[in-house]
């Protein structure tokens, strides 16, 4: 994780305690967990909980992971979700340095930009995901449309979980 | 929205350093999902080691959970079940005695069959059940189909066993772990059952869509013509699957490529049947131990029963 700021005066801010430093990870951790809940599915009906989690915590605050933060992150998504071990941990990766990207061009951004970008992340890791998991012949597509669509209208609601969660951890 | 912090870290030089390693191990890192990637894509089962562990922790949670669910799911239907139970005695005491002459007739051919076979010297495998489990959780999130079995290796589950509802076939096994397996679902785009149909014996694969709907496609000749509810069993093909399991039935009229519903949906079902496969693989040549080690007792490499056909 980040170091913490060494406190150099008397009004900075205290660090943070370990547990609200890992705070980040273990709520993307229970993302992925979402997936053992006990139902059979015929269909992707799951919204990818993980991958959600990360963006919200990323596009609220930049310093949320280290660069590398999504590797381990995307390999437990990997050991639950039933993905090919690897896809979670490569396309959440390059989602984080997509993001890093876009950090340094628009400095300033609203929230409608911040669920435009969280959009396209979700979109390409969920067609991204399909491609390498499973037979370009199988008939997923209808099902994978509706998916990403709640996923990217799941957005905003995660945006206000992880911002209240933010909250609750007290940093300024 | 703030600009990012960590991407200035000032005149230290530590921090400097330590900001760039940090994107140099993401650099790498990614470079060695890309490998995992195409590892797991060459080789799917190569990481099983590692699924099973994490499906260890997480199955009784998922079990538990599940109780609580049928539990509380349980109390409205016992309400309606209470009072609509009179009304439904009758109907079945009625049903009752119009089957029963469709079951004298069932016991006159079962004999008669059995009888034939013996004539013909046919011989059968009987096939042995291995454990009932309850399926737990499944990959609700991802485009493949499986789900997660309650029982593992300790109970005798080994790979490619196949997994049978009440209704019909659900899948086979995909990995086991202690405690845990992974089941293929039928529906599952990479998952092929031969199957006959129960009318006239015609050959054909059972193919997974992955929107929980099957393809029936013929194997044996072009315009095969399919009708709206034909029925289709494993045909024991392959050896993996027992012959004889209900797989699906054809939604509507087709050729060479039907539409088809399977006959368990998994969504609804509670208990798994694990049979042994049909034709288990050859046993592995005996390594030479000093110590004698237990077997588990329903092993599938012990020797397959060869029986002729016995009763029901």
């Amino acid at each position: 994780m980040i170091p913490p700021r060494p406190r150099a005066g008397p009004f900075d801010p205290a660090p943070l305690s370990p547990v609200a430093r890992w705070l980040p990870a273990f709520s993307v951790l229970a993302g992925s967990l979402l997936t053992i809940w006990p139902v059979i599915a015929g269909i992707p009906l799951l919204p990818p909980f993980g991958l959600l989690m990360l963006l919200g915590w990323r596009l609220l605050r930049s310093d949320s992971f280290p660069i590398w933060g999504a590797l381990p992150l995307g390999l437990f998504d990997d050991l639950l979700s039933g993905q090919p071990l690897g896809s979670a941990m490569l396309l959440w990766q390059l989602c984080l340095f997509m993001i890093d990207l876009i950090d340094q061009r628009m400095v300033y951004r609203d929230f409608w930009q911040d669920w435009l970008i969280a959009g396209g992340a979700i979109a390409f890791c969920l067609l991204a995901g399909r491609a390498v998991a499973t037979p370009l012949a199988a008939h997923v597509d209808t099902a994978l449309m509706l998916q990403l669509a709640m996923t990217i209208m799941l957005f905003p609601l995660i945006a206000r979980i992880c911002t209240w969660l933010d909250g609750k951890r007290g940093d300024a | 929205m703030a600009p990012s912090r960590n991407r200035r870290p000032g005149f230290s030089r530590r921090a400097q350093y330590g900001l760039f390693l940090s994107y140099v191990i993401a650099g790498a890192g990614a470079l060695v999902a890309l490998v995992l990637l195409a590892l797991s894509s060459v080789n799917p089962p190569a990481y099983a080691a590692a699924r099973a562990t994490v499906a260890e922790l997480t199955t009784p949670l998922s079990s538990g959970l599940a109780a609580i669910g049928r539990g509380l799911g349980s109390i409205p239907a016992g309400i309606g079940e209470h009072f609509a139970v009179k009304a439904r005695n009758a109907e079945l005491r009625r049903e009752l005695a119009d089957a029963s002459r469709l079951l004298q007739r069932a016991r006159t051919l079962n004999y008669d069959n059995r009888r034939l076979r013996a004539l013909l010297h046919f011989r059968e495998r009987a096939v042995q059940p291995v454990v009932t489990a309850r399926l737990v959780s499944s990959t609700a999130s991802s485009t493949r189909r499986v789900a997660v079995l309650n029982a593992g290796s300790w109970q005798g589950v080994r790979e490619g066993q196949p997994v049978q509802g009440p209704e019909g076939l659900i899948g086979r096994i995909l990995e086991t772990g202690p405690n845990t397996a992974r089941v293929l679902l039928i529906t599952d785009p990479e998952s092929i059952v031969p199957v006959r149909r129960t009318r006239d014996g015609l050959a054909a694969l059972v193919v997974g869509r992955g929107d929980g709907m099957l393809d029936v496609r013929s194997v044996s000749l072009a315009n095969a013509a399919f009708g709206a509810g034909d029925l289709f069993v494993t045909s024991g093909t392959g050896g993996i699957f027992a012959p004889n399991i209900p797989v699906a039935r054809v939604v509507r009229r087709a050729s060479d490529i039907a539409l088809a519903r399977a006959l368990a949906q998994p969504n609804t079902l509670d208990f798994a049947l694990v049979q042994q496969a049909f034709l288990p693989p050859p046993a592995p040549k005996p390594a030479p131990t000093a110590t004698p080690t237990a077997m588990p007792s329903p092993s599938p490499t012990s020797a397959p029963t060869l029986a002729p056909s016995a009763p029901e």
